[in-house]
C-alpha cells in the first residue's frame, strides 16, 4: 500500500514537472483557454445590436416621424440610408448595404387620423434569419409603444391587447449569460481532454512509456497518476473562468458553490476517463490532439452550448444523452442562472457518473491492451 | 531536352506522388471527405435555432370566450405546444421544474377590459437562460397577438384597434429556416479544415519523416515545390466542396441561386487563400503537432466564431469587427450566404472577391518566400 | 593533400569536390554563443575514388556533406562539387549528384517503382533510359522480385539500397552517402559496399561517404578523420596505420582467465589507449613510448601470452582522437555483491512463442541465462530478437511458452519481477524536459526507494557516472555520452538483478561505446546479469554466450569462441563473429547440434 502511494506520488510529481518544463504543453495550457474565453464570451453572442436599416417614408407626417425617431433613438439600430423611392429597397438590401428596410406607406398618417388599421412594411434580409427575426421583434416592441402613444394622447382608438412580457432568470435576456455561464464546463474540458489526452501519447511518441512500463507500475496506478494533474489543472480553469464569468463578464451567479464544485468535480471525472481513452488509442502527440478535437467538436456543439438542444431532430436529440457535456452545461446554467443547489442539479449528475463508470475502466481495458 | 519539358516531367512526378499519397494515406482521406461530411451533418442536424414545439403553459384565470379564442391561436401555431393548468401557481411549478418554457397569463377581466375597450393584458412569462429561444418566443406571440386582431377584425368583432401594425416580407429566406444560412456557411469551414490543417500537416509530415530533404537535393525549385502542394490540395479541397454544397442541396434542401461557375469562381479564390495560409503555416513549422494547433487556433477556431457563420458580426464589439476583417473566411461567408439564397449579386461579390484575391495573392507570395530549398532557412 | 607528386597532379584533373577553410556554426538560441560545426576545414575527393569521412558523434560529417549538397550555407569558405559552387549553384549541383540522406526519404506508402519513378522525373531522367537503367539498378540491388512493395514494408537492408538506387537515377557524376550503413545488419552491409565498389570502379563516379563504423574506413582509398569539427589528419587508410605500428598488441587469455578481466585490467593501466575484446582476445594500444614497456603492466603469468599485432585503423583513430575530460577508468577490483549465489538461472525461456496475427515471430525459443553472465541477442534485422527481448521485460506478452525472470513467472506476477530488472531502451528514452536530478528521483520512487536509501543510490550515480555537475540540466540537453549514462545510471538506480539493454550502443560513437562496455563488464563482474541485443558485431566479444536469432528461431547459441569455431574452414582460420554470422544468416554453415545445445537442457 505504501509502496503504492510512492510510486503513485513519483508519478504525479513527474508529470507536473514535465507539463510545466515543456513549452508545447504550457502553451496548450495557457494560449487555447484564454482566446476561448474572451472569443466565446464577445464574439459568441445571439444578442442583435446594430442593426443597419434603410428608411424609405412616402408619407412624410409628423405621424411617421415620431415612428422613426423612436427607431432611430433605440441602441439597437443604425440607420445607414433614407430611401426616395420603391426601387432603391432591393439594391439597399441585396448588396447588404442594410438588414431592414422600413417602409412606411403614403396613407400612414391619413389612415391613423380616421382610425383606420394601416400597416408598417419592413423588408428583412433572411440571410441570417435569426437576426432578421429578432430584429423584427424589435420593430414589434416599438410599434406597439407607439400605438399605446398615440391612444393615450386621444388620437386614436384605445384598448387592444397588451402583452406584458417577463423573463426570468434573465430579465434583460441577455445572451452572453447563456453562453458564458458554461463557459467554465466547456474550457475545463478542453484542458482535461489535452492534458491526459496528451499524456501517454506524448511517452509514447518521445520512447519513455516502454521504461514506465517495465518499472513496477500496475497499469491502475499508471491510470491514476495521469489522471489527476489533467483533473486538477481542469478543476482550477473550470474555477477560475468562473470567478472570470461572474466578474468579467457580469454573470449573476445565485446556486450554491458546493453545488458548483461538485458539478464540475463529476464531469471532469467523467472526462478524464475519455481522454485517457484517446490518449492510449493514440501512437503519436498529432493523433491524440487530432482525436481530442474530433471527439469535443461534436461534444461541444451537440451539447446545447450555443443552440437549445431542443431545436435538433428527435432522433439527435436522444443521442445527446450520451454526451457528457450536455449534463454539465445544463447544470451550470441552473447553479448560475437558476440558483440551483445539489437536489436540483442531482439529474445531470448521476448520467455523468454513470458515463465515468463506463470511460474510467474501458480506460483502463484499453492501455493494459494497447500497451501489450 | 527542353526546360519546360523538364519542367512538366517533374511536376509529373511531384503530382503523382501527391495523388498516390493521398490515395493511399487514410488520413488524408479522412480529413479531406469524412471529417466535412460528419461536419455538415453535426451542424446539418444539430444546429438550429429555429424554435419550434415549444412547451407552454396557458393559465385560463378568465372564463369568457375572448380568453379561450385568445388562447386557442396558441394551440393552432406550429411553434407552441401548450398544456393548460389550473392556476398560476402550477404553472410557475411547471417551469421551475423545466417541464414548461413559458407561460401565457390571461387574467381575469381580460374580456371585459378588452369589451369596455380598455386595454386587456396578457401576461408572458418566458425563461430567459437562453436569451435567443426567450426573444423568439416573444416574437412568436406578437405575431400570434396580431393574428388574432387580424381575425377578429375579419369577423367584424368590435373594439380591438390598434393603429399601426407591421407586415414583414422576409427575402431570400422566405420561411426563416436557419438551416438555409448555416449550411452555406458550414462549407466556409470546411474548406479550411482542408486549406489549411490538411496543408500544413502534409508539409510538415514530408519534414518529420525526412523525406523533405531527399526531394530538396532533387533539381526541383521553389515554384515547382510550391505548385506540386498547392495543385493536389487545391483539387481535394474543391471536391470536399462541391460534395458539401451536393449534400447541402438534396439531403438539407437548401436553396442555391447563384450561378455554379460563379461558386466555383470565388471559392477557388477563398481555397486559394487558405491553401496559401497552411503552406505558409507549414514553411515556418516543421513539426506536425505544432501545426495541427496553429491551424485549429489561427484557422478553424476564427473560422467558426469570427466570420459571421454562425453569429452576426455586426452585433459583436468593434474589436471583434476588426479582426474579422482579416479572416478570409468572413468574406466567403458572406460570398456563399449570396451565392445559395440570394443570387449573382456582383455588386456584393465583388469586393468580396477582390478582397479574397488580394489575401490569396498574399499568403502565396509568403509562402513562396518562406519555403526554402536549404535546411537552415 | 597536396604533397606534389606527380600522382597527384595527375590526379587534379578528376577533382569533383574541394573544400576550403569551410566553417559552419548553427546559432541555437538568441544570445547564446553560435556552436560550431565546422571549423575550418578543408578537403578534397576525387572521382573513381571513396573518400570517407570519419568521426565520433558531432564531428560535422552531417553538416559537410549537406554543405556539399548544397543544403547549408557555409558560414565562410567554400565547398566547390564538380567545379560548381555550392552557395550559388545548388540547383545545378543537384542536377549531377546524387545525395543519400542519413533517412532517406522513400515515401514509405509508395512502391519500389513509384519510388523510382519519382525520382527519375525529378532528376528528369529521359523515358526512353527508364526502363533500361531501372532494370540495372534494381539488379544491383537486388530488388527486381520486390518492385510492387510499398517502401515501408521493405526491411532495413532493403530500404537503404532503394535510397541508393534512388540516388543514383540519373548516373551522378558525384555521390554523397551520409552514414548508409547505420542500422543496417552485417550482410546488407556487405552488399551495399559492393554496390559502391562497383559503381566507382565501373563507372568512375567519386563517392563522399561518412561513417561510424571504423571497420567500414579501411574499405576507402582516402579517409578524412574529422573530430568536433575540425581536420585531424588525413590520407590513405595505410597511412594511418603505419603511424601506430609496434603499439598494437594481442593478449590470448591463459586457459583459466576470462579475456573479460584481461580487458579490465589493462583498461586501468597507464599508457595504454584502448583495450578490447577481439576473437576472444584482447587487443591493446599504447601511448606513443611505450609500445615497449607494454609487457611490464601484465601479471608475471600473462607475459607469455602478449604479442605486436598489425595495426587496424580503428586502432589508429583511438589513437588520435584527443582523451575527452573524465575519461572513464575502471575499478580494477570490483566488489562482488555479497549473499548471491553464482551460477544460479534467473532468466529461463521454455518454448516461447509469439503470433503476430497469422505471422509467427518467434518460434519456440528456450534458453537461460545464469547470474552474473553477459548474454546476447543477436539477429539480422527483422530475426524476432527484438521481440524476444520485449517479451523477457514484460513489454509484450507471450502467445506461448513460459518465461521466468529472477524467480517469478512473468504472466502472474509481472509487477512484482519487474522489480527486479533494469531496462535501457533503444533510444534515449527519459524525460528530455527533466533534470538530470529529477529524472533520477522519478525513477528511484518508482521502483519503491525509500528516501534515505534514494539519496545514497543518488549520490552513487553521481560518483559512478560523474553526473555530480549536470544535475539541474535537462536530460535532453546533455552531450551524447553523459545521456547513455544518465540511462543507465537509471536502469541501475534500484539494484536490479538483471538488465536489460536494447541495442545500446545503436547511434554512440566509438569512444563511448569502449566506455559503455567497460561499465557493463564491471557490473557483470558484481554478479549482475546482463542481456544485451546488439547489430555491433564485434560487440558481441564481450558476451559470454550468445544466441543467433534467424526467422523467429535459434540459428546457434553458445560462447563467442563455439560461435567462430563453427565457422571455421581451412581458408577461413581465424574467422570473426561478423564472419560467423554473416555464413549463418546465409545458411552457408548448417550449425550441427553441439553448440546451440551447449547452453540449454531441452533443446527441442
Amino acid at each position: 500500500m505504501l509502496a503504492t502511494l510512492r510510486r503513485i506520488s513519483a508519478l504525479i510529481r513527474k508529470e507536473f514537472a514535465s507539463i510545466f518544463k515543456d513549452p508545447r504543453s504550457r502553451m496548450v495550457l495557457i494560449g487555447p483557454p484564454l482566446i476561448q474565453f474572451f472569443i466565446f464570451g464577445y464574439a459568441a453572442t445571439f444578442d442583435v445590436k446594430n442593426v443597419r436599416y434603410a428608411v424609405l417614408d412616402e408619407d412624410r407626417s409628423s405621424e411617421s416621424r415620431d415612428l422613426l425617431a423612436r427607431l432611430h433613438g433605440s441602441e439597437n439600430f443604425e440607420c445607414v440610408q433614407t430611401l426616395s423611392s420603391d426601387e432603391e429597397i432591393a439594391t439597399v438590401i441585396d448588396r447588404q448595404l442594410a438588414k431592414l428596410v422600413v417602409h412606411i406607406g403614403p396613407a400612414f398618417s391619413r389612415d391613423i387620423h380616421i382610425g383606420v388599421p394601416t400597416t408598417v412594411q419592413v423588408i428583412l434580409d433572411g440571410r441570417n434569419s435569426n437576426a432578421a427575426l429578432i430584429a423584427l421583434g424589435y420593430i414589434g416592441t416599438i410599434l406597439e409603444q407607439f400605438n399605446r402613444d398615440l391612444a393615450a394622447g386621444g388620437s386614436a382608438g384605445a384598448g387592444g391587447v397588451l402583452l406584458e412580457e417577463r423573463a426570468w432568470y434573465n430579465a434583460n435576456l441577455q445572451s452572453r449569460w447563456f453562453i458564458v455561464s458554461g463557459l467554465g464546463g466547456v474550457i475545463s474540458m478542453v484542458i482535461v481532454m489535452i492534458v491526459t489526452g496528451l499524456s501517454i501519447a506524448r511517452e509514447r511518441e518521445f520512447g519513455t512509456f516502454d521504461q514506465l512500463l517495465v518499472a513496477p507500475f500496475r497499469p491502475g496506478e499508471i491510470l491514476v497518476g495521469k489522471s489527476v494533474p489533467g483533473m486538477l489543472f481542469g478543476f482550477l480553469d473550470a474555477l477560475l473562468f468562473s470567478v472570470g464569468a461572474v466578474w468579467w463578464f457580469e454573470v449573476p451567479f445565485r446556486g450554491t458553490i458546493t453545488a458548483l464544485m461538485l458539478a464540475l468535480a463529476c464531469f471532469i471525472l467523467t472526462i478524464v476517463g475519455v481522454g485517457l481513452l484517446v490518449s492510449s488509442l493514440s501512437m503519436t502527440m498529432q493523433q491524440a490532439l487530432l482525436g481530442s478535437f474530433v471527439f469535443m467538436m461534436p461534444a461541444v456543439i451537440l451539447s446545447g452550448f450555443t443552440t437549445p438542444i431542443e431545436n435538433m431532430p428527435h432522433w439527435l436529440q436522444i443521442g445527446t444523452y450520451l454526451n457528457p457535456v450536455r449534463y454539465i452545461i445544463r447544470a451550470l446554467r441552473e447553479i448560475f442562472l437558476e440558483g440551483a443547489g445539489v437536489p436540483m442539479i442531482w439529474p445531470q449528475l448521476w448520467p455523468l457518473l454513470l458515463i465515468a463508470c463506463v470511460t474510467l475502466p474501458a480506460a483502463a481495458w484499453m492501455f493494459r491492451h494497447r500497451s501489450q | 531536352m527542353s526546360r519546360s519539358a523538364l519542367f512538366l516531367m517533374r511536376m509529373r512526378g511531384f503530382l503523382r506522388k501527391e495523388v498516390l499519397q493521398i490515395y493511399r494515406d487514410p488520413s488524408s482521406i479522412a480529413l479531406a471527405i469524412f471529417l466535412p461530411m460528419v461536419l455538415l451533418f453535426i451542424f446539418g442536424y444539430g444546429v438550429s435555432l429555429d424554435a419550434e414545439d415549444v412547451p407552454l403553459a396557458v393559465v385560463l384565470d378568465d372564463p369568457g370566450p375572448e380568453a379561450r379564442d385568445f388562447a386557442a391561436r396558441y394551440d393552432l401555431s406550429i411553434y407552441f405546444h401548450t398544456h393548460y393548468a389550473k392556476s398560476i401557481i402550477e404553472a410557475e411549478r411547471w417551469m421551475t421544474q423545466r417541464r414548461v418554457e413559458g407561460i401565457v397569463h390571461i387574467p381575469q377581466g381580460f374580456a371585459a377590459d378588452l369589451l369596455a375597450g380598455r386595454t386587456a393584458k396578457v401576461q408572458i412569462i418566458i425563461n430567459g437562460v437562453d436569451a435567443n429561444r426567450a426573444r423568439l418566443i416573444q416574437g412568436y406571440s406578437h405575431g400570434i397577438l396580431q393574428k388574432w386582431t387580424e381575425v377578429r377584425q375579419a369577423r367584424g368583432e368590435p373594439a380591438l384597434r390598434p393603429a399601426a401594425t407591421v407586415t414583414q416580407r422576409v427575402w431570400f429566406n422566405e420561411s426563416s429556416i436557419s438551416r438555409n444560412y448555416l449550411v452555406p456557411g458550414l462549407i466556409t469551414l470546411i474548406m479550411t479544415l482542408t486549406g489549411i490543417l490538411l496543408t500544413a500537416l502534409v508539409v510538415a509530415r514530408e519534414w518529420e519523416r525526412g523525406t523533405m530533404e531527399a526531394i530538396l537535393v532533387t533539381p526541383l525549385r521553389r515554384i515547382d515545390l510550391l505548385l506540386g502542394k498547392v495543385l493536389p490540395y487545391y483539387v481535394l479541397g474543391m471536391l470536399g466542396m462541391v460534395l458539401s454544397v451536393v449534400v447541402g442541396i438534396f439531403l438539407f434542401g437548401v436553396p442555391f441561386r447563384g450561378s455554379i461557375l460563379a461558386l466555383l469562381f470565388l471559392s477557388s479564390l477563398f481555397m486559394l487563400a487558405s491553401l496559401g495560409f497552411g503552406l505558409l503555416i507549414s514553411a515556418v513549422i516543421r513539426v506536425q503537432f505544432v501545426a495541427a494547433q496553429i491551424s485549429i487556433v489561427a484557422g478553424y477556431l476564427p473560422a467558426l466564431f469570427l466570420s459571421g457563420l454562425l453569429f452576426d458580426l455586426d452585433s459583436t464589439p468593434r474589436f471583434i469587427q476588426i479582426i474579422s476583417y482579416i479572416l478570409p473566411a468572413k468574406y466567403f461567408v458572406t460570398i456563399s450566404h449570396t451565392l445559395f439564397m440570394t443570387g449573382n449579386v456582383w455588386p456584393l461579390l465583388l469586393p468580396n472577391a477582390l478582397a479574397l484575391a488580394s489575401m490569396a495573392t498574399l499568403f502565396i507570395a509568403l509562402a513562396y518566400r518562406n519555403i526554402t530549398k536549404r535546411l537552415d532557412g | 593533400m597536396g604533397l606534389g607528386t606527380a600522382d597527384d597532379q595527375a590526379a587534379k584533373s578528376d577533382i569533383v569536390l574541394v573544400v576550403r577553410h569551410l566553417c559552419k556554426s548553427f546559432v541555437t538560441k538568441k544570445g547564446a554563443p553560435a556552436q560550431w560545426a565546422l571549423d575550418d576545414v578543408s578537403l578534397e575527393a576525387h572521382a573513381g575514388r571513396v573518400t570517407g569521412l570519419v568521426g565520433a558523434d558531432g564531428a560535422g560529417k552531417t553538416t559537410l556533406i549537406r554543405t556539399a549538397a548544397g543544403l547549408l550555407l557555409p558560414t565562410s569558405g567554400t565547398v566547390t562539387v564538380l567545379g560548381l559552387d555550392s552557395a550559388k549553384e545548388a540547383i545545378e549541383i543537384q542536377r549531377r549528384v546524387g545525395y543519400m540522406p542519413q533517412k532517406f526519404g522513400l515515401y514509405q506508402d509508395l512502391s519500389v517503382d513509384e519510388n523510382m519513378t519519382l525520382y527519375a522525373d525529378l532528376q528528369g531522367v529521359p523515358m526512353a533510359e527508364r526502363p533500361e537503367r531501372f532494370q540495372r539498378l534494381l539488379r544491383m540491388t537486388d530488388l527486381t522480385a520486390f518492385t510492387r512493395r510499398r517502401a515501408g514494408a521493405l526491411s532495413g537492408g532493403m530500404k537503404q539500397k532503394l535510397g541508393l538506387a534512388c540516388a543514383l537515377i540519373k548516373s551522378p557524376r558525384m555521390l554523397l552517402l551520409d552514414e548508409p550503413t547505420v542500422g543496417v545488419d552485417p550482410v546488407s552491409r556487405r552488399e551495399l559496399w559492393k554496390i559502391v565498389y562497383a559503381l566507382v570502379e565501373k563507372e568512375g563516379i567519386g563517392v563522399l561517404l561518412s561513417t561510424a563504423y571504423l571497420d567500414e574506413a579501411e574499405r576507402c582509398q582516402h579517409v578524412v578523420l574529422l573530430h568536433e569539427g575540425r581536420n585531424l589528419d588525413e590520407g590513405a587508410p595505410q597511412k594511418f596505420k603505419d603511424r601506430i605500428r609496434g603499439r598494437v598488441f594481442l593478449i590470448t587469455p591463459p586457459a583459466d582467465v576470462k579475456p573479460r578481466q584481461i580487458q579490465n585490467h589493462m583498461a586501468g593501466q597507464k599508457g595504454i589507449i584502448d583495450a578490447t575484446i577481439r576473437s576472444g582476445r584482447v587487443r591493446v594500444v599504447t601511448e606513443h613510448g611505450w609500445g615497449a614497456q607494454v609487457a611490464e603492466t601484465l601479471p608475471a603469468a600473462w607475459r607469455p601470452h602478449i604479442r605486436e599485432a598489425l595495426p587496424q585503423f580503428e586502432d589508429a583513430f583511438m589513437a588520435l582522437i584527443p582523451r575527452r575530460q573524465g575519461h572513464f577508468q575502471i575499478d580494477p577490483h570490483p566488489a562482488v555483491r555479497k549473499g548471491l549465489p553464482q551460477d544460479e538461472v534467473v532468466v529461463q525461456t521454455r518454448g516461447l512463442e509469439k503470433w503476430f496475427g497469422a505471422f509467427e515471430a518467434v518460434k519456440h525459443l528456450s534458453f537461460e541465462v545464469r547470474r552474473g553472465e553477459i548474454f546476447g541477442l543477436l539477429g539480422p534485422n527483422g530475426a524476432g530478437k527484438s521481440t524476444t527481448f520485449r517479451m523477457l521485460c514484460g513489454l509484450l506478452s507471450a502467445s506461448g511458452g513460459e518465461i521466468r525472470v529472477a524467480g517469478h513467472d512473468l504472466r502472474r506476477s509481472g509487477a512484482q519481477a519487474r522489480a527486479h530488472l533494469g531496462y535501457m531502451a533503444q533510444q534515449f528514452s527519459l524525460y528530455g524536459q527533466l533534470s538530470v536530478a529529477e529524472n533520477l528521483t522519478f525513477y528511484g520512487r518508482a521502483y519503491g526507494l525509500g528516501d534515505p536509501k534514494l539519496r545514497e543510490r543518488l549520490a552513487w550515480a553521481d560518483a559512478e557516472f560523474d553526473l555530480a555537475r549536470w544535475r539541474a540540466t535537462p536530460a535532453g540537453q546533455l552531450p551524447g555520452g553523459y545521456k547513455q549514462r544518465l540511462a543507465m545510471a537509471a536502469a541501475l538506480l534500484h539494484e536490479p538483478d538483471i538488465i536489460f539493454l536494447d541495442e545500446p550502443t545503436s547511434g554512440v560513437d566509438p569512444l563511448a561505446r569502449r566506455e559503455f562496455w567497460l561499465r557493463i563488464n564491471g557490473f557483470a563482474e558484481q554478479g549482475v546479469t546482463v542481456v544485451v541485443t546488439t547489430h555491433f558485431m564485434e560487440e558481441s566479444e564481450y558476451c559470454d554466450r550468445m544466441l543467433i536469432m534467424s526467422q523467429g528461431a535459434s540459428l546457434a547459441m553458445g560462447t563467442p569462441a563455439e560461435i567462430r569455431k563453427l565457422v571455421r574452414t581451412p581458408d577461413r582460420p581465424d574467422p570473426t563473429i561478423e564472419d560467423a554470422f554473416v555464413a549463418l544468416a546465409l545458411g552457408e554453415v548448417i550449425p550441427g547440434g553441439h553448440a546451440a545445445d551447449n547452453g540449454k537442457g531441452d533443446s527441442p
